[in-house]
């Protein structure tokens, strides 16, 4: 027993020792170089993802202190490894904003990494901005946290618009994963956009993950006789099923979202995704000059190897935290929270960002067309802002102009990349404009 | 006497718990306080202490190797959680009028976690019932798709949030929008306290002494007449229940997701056992500090080398693992003096070399040397 005492007044001994530093009252700014917390999954299953967030946003601060910091102040990076697991990335988070001390947190890639961990930032009010999480749940977990990709629900409503205004189409079937909310949420923005725009959904069928024949539900879209289908899965059975609707003749031309990309897309599907579309973030074949600019950088900086959407997006992100940081005058939580809340018009490569009141980006979509193994670019779509459809894309997206924006900017655009997770159906797509 | 002792024991753990849990509150313990990132580490650890201990009761001491138990964690997480957050709200605030609102939560979250330990005790003599007649391999596998079962319907079962974890209410469905952060050190420091009586007093009565000779040999066992399907499905519901508790939590301090329920985490409470020395109560904590602490200290590494920490990670494993294959404990305990006294040497003990006249508990773990001694024999 007096052991046991003994030990226990070791560890408490210990944990006084660690103890000290209280943290509280580090919400003024304290000067010097601004340390940025960037955390992904770096080495588990969906690590490509993290290590284009990771060079997307070096990239973008080496830029910045290259070209003298954000007000003569360097950017700082401190970069941890989440493996992919939403309890690590919370473990992370508290790492980053009480060991480290950082200013601000730019990460995660997949949304439910970042749900995980944003309650961290949020309590310690430092400001978080998700590059690529595109579930809505992500910036309802409080008001420090941020976002710079659209949300699943706008890319329903993209392919709506570009089903009944580009291809004309008066008649669309829908074929959508039952097991998941992504999907589930593209299709009910899908559905509204379609019939408002005077279009018609003549069948609606579902499958479930993992699935491995689609004849049954794709023999009742035949015979529904649609201009177009549209599938919001993932890669995983899409390809398995464009495959099968050529095997069943069907003409009509298939539609997708950001789920569809990914290499492996081509190994199930092959030829048969010829002349199928898919709404994404960004084209690496976009020809606006910005982008192709950004794309020469970024393949000299990392050995040729072409960004894609997530990188783009975390230049993005760490732009739009540098172009706030100037704004507020130096990083005290409450001023740069304001300054990220009122991001309007920021060019970036994604496109022209305007942070909304659900603190969410409204920007523009790219759909690609399905070509030999390639993503071509087709048309950039803006968001709803009163009456603006589509705008055919190469001139970019022009909006009203405004607010300052740093070093390399650039707009919409270009190619290709995947964006973890699924998404809840709550609304809120394009039709907010930029305020707060 | 003695059980004024005992209280007297526990009176000063009350009061250690007491005051760790204030050092690590926002606040501080006389404005001293550990840094919330040691804080988050701490109540890891804690919560894998009761899974490796629980476990430990399973694979360590009846000598039954499952590899499932984060299934039982994930049923104690979300039926927990469910009932806090559609059922509690209503009784939380009348409770509050009547004893206060600190109280009050206290109470709730009591019930939720003996709601979690129930569900998860439940779920452990369903899968327990028809998986412990099998034996070694069948048994691992039937328990590893069993937790694959549960994180599966967890995924697709849209009440408790599907595949983007349970963070509160689902929308048709009213209830507390957030699942309120109930879990402290103390709640959890009190069930790790809780949870090693419990395990240690088991072990130390005649059904440890039934349970520990059906992992010597289960037909000897039998033969003397332990009813072995009986012990081993009382001892898988009682680490079941107590998974079900840190699953609890858990669940009320970080969101439960699916994704960390996943057969990797089962692995890796395996491996704080493996590593602490199986049947080792005390190795079994020491085994779930070693497996909470290391990797974040490998994230202090400096530069390039942080990037193959998790190499280093693995390669500390085998390090310790070659060198002490029977874990950093083996078969004993360090600490407890009053867990000694009940050891007492076993009666027609047949032990020869090493072993002999050495208690049951405190032998190493049979080794391969032991095994070709056996044969010869």
């Amino acid at each position: 027993m007096r052991r046991t005492l003994i030990a226990l007044g070791l560890i408490a001994a210990l944990l006084m020792a660690t103890g000290c530093a209280r943290r509280g009252g580090n919400c003024p700014d304290p000067g010097g170089a601004i340390k940025v917390g960037v955390y992904g999954d770096l080495s588990g299953q969906t690590s490509s993802f993290g290590q284009s967030t990771k060079n997307g946003v070096q990239m973008a601060a080496d830029e910045i202190n290259a070209a003298g910091g954000i007000n003569g102040r360097q950017i700082q990076l401190v970069i941890e490894d989440d493996q992919g697991e939403p309890g690590k990335a919370a473990t992370v988070v508290q790492k980053l904003v009480n060991q480290d001390q950082v200013r601000a947190l730019l990460g995660e890639v997949a949304s439910s990494n970042s749900i995980a961990a944003a309650p961290a930032a949020q309590e310690a009010k430092v400001p978080m901005i998700s590059p690529s999480s595109t579930n809505p749940k992500v910036t309802q977990v409080g008001d420090y946290i941020f976002r710079v990709c659209f949300i699943d629900p706008f890319q329903g409503e993209v392919m709506a618009k570009f089903a009944a205004n580009t291809l004309k189409a008066k008649r669309a079937a829908i074929l959508f994963d039952s097991n998941s909310d992504y999907s589930k949420g593209l299709i009910q923005f899908f559905k509204q956009g379609f019939t408002k725009l005077g279009g018609e959904i003549v069948a609606e069928q579902a499958y479930a993950q993992r699935d491995r024949d689609f004849t049954g539900q794709l023999t009742q879209i035949r015979s529904a006789n649609p201009d177009v289908i549209y599938v919001p899965g993932y890669y995983q059975e899409v390809g398995v099923i464009a495959k099968q609707t050529k095997q069943l003749g069907i003409k009509a031309p298939l539609l997708g979202g950001d789920g569809w990309d990914s290499p492996q897309l081509w190994d199930l599907g092959g030829d048969a995704l010829n002349g199928d579309y898919i709404s994404n973030h960004y084209s690496v074949d976009d020809p606006t000059p910005v982008i192709q600019d950004f794309v020469k950088r970024y393949k000299a900086k990392f050995n040729g190897t072409a960004p894609d959407a997530i990188a783009a997006l975390a230049y993005d992100a760490m732009m739009v935290l540098a172009d706030s940081i100037k704004r507020a005058g130096g990083t005290d939580c409450q001023k740069l929270r304001d300054a990220i809340a009122q991001t309007t018009n920021f060019k970036g490569i994604t496109g022209v960002i305007s942070i909304n009141s659900d603190r969410n980006a409204v920007k523009p979509a790219v759909v690609l067309e399905l070509e030999n193994h390639k993503f071509v670019y087709k048309e950039t779509i803006q968001p709803d802002t009163g009456g603006g459809t589509t705008s055919p894309s190469p001139e970019g997206s022009a909006s009203p102009a405004a607010s300052a924006s740093p070093a390399a900017s650039a707009q919409p655009s270009a190619s290709s990349s995947p964006t973890a997770n699924t998404s809840g159906g709550n609304a809120n797509a394009g039709a907010t404009n930029a305020n707060q | 006497m003695k059980f004024l002792k005992r209280l007297l024991v526990a009176v000063v753990i009350g009061l250690v718990l007491y005051a760790l849990n204030l050092a690590m509150s926002k606040e501080g313990l006389f404005g001293i306080g550990v840094p919330l990132y040691q804080v988050d580490l701490w109540k890891l650890a804690g919560i894998n202490v009761i899974l490796a201990v629980s476990l430990n009761l399973i694979n360590g001491f009846t000598g039954q190797f499952s590899i499932g138990h984060v299934g039982f964690m994930a049923v104690g997480a979300y039926s927990s959680t469910f009932m806090t957050v559609y059922y509690t709200q209503g009784l939380e605030q009348s409770l509050a009028g009547a004893v206060g609102a600190g109280v009050a939560a206290a109470i709730v979250f009591l019930l939720v976690i003996i709601v979690g330990a129930i569900a998860a005790a439940i779920a452990g003599l369903i899968v327990g019932i028809p998986t412990l007649r099998l034996r070694g391999d069948y048994l691992a596998i039937a328990t590893l798709g069993f937790a694959e079962i549960i994180r599966i319907v967890i995924v697709n079962t849209n009440r408790i949030g599907a595949a983007t974890g349970f963070r509160g209410a689902v929308d048709p469905w009213p209830g507390r929008v957030t699942i309120p952060a109930y879990t402290n050190f103390l709640w959890i420091g009190i069930f790790d306290v809780v949870t090693i009586v419990i395990i240690y007093n088991i072990v130390n009565s005649d059904t440890g002494r039934a349970l520990i000779s059906i992992r010597e040999d289960e037909l000897a066992a039998q033969a003397m007449g332990v009813n072995t399907t009986r012990y081993k499905v009382t001892a898988f519901v009682i680490s079941a229940a107590l998974a079900g508790v840190a699953g609890a939590l858990y669940g009320h301090w970080r969101l439960p997701h699916p994704a960390d329920f996943t057969f990797v985490r089962s692995f890796e409470i395996i491996i704080m056992i493996v590593l602490g020395g199986m049947g080792s109560i005390t190795g079994a904590v020491l085994g779930a500090l070693v497996i909470t602490f290391l990797p974040e200290l490998l994230r202090q590494l400096p530069g390039e080398v942080y990037n193959y920490r998790l190499v280093i990670y693995a390669a500390l494993l085998i390090l310790i693992m070659i060198t002490r294959p029977q874990g950093m404990l083996g078969g004993r305990e360090i600490g407890f003096n009053w867990l000694k006294r009940a050891q007492r040497r076993p009666e027609g003990d047949t032990a020869v070399g090493a072993d002999k006249g050495v208690p049951i508990a405190e032998r190493d773990a049979p080794t391969a040397d032991h095994a070709k001694e056996v044969e010869n024999r």
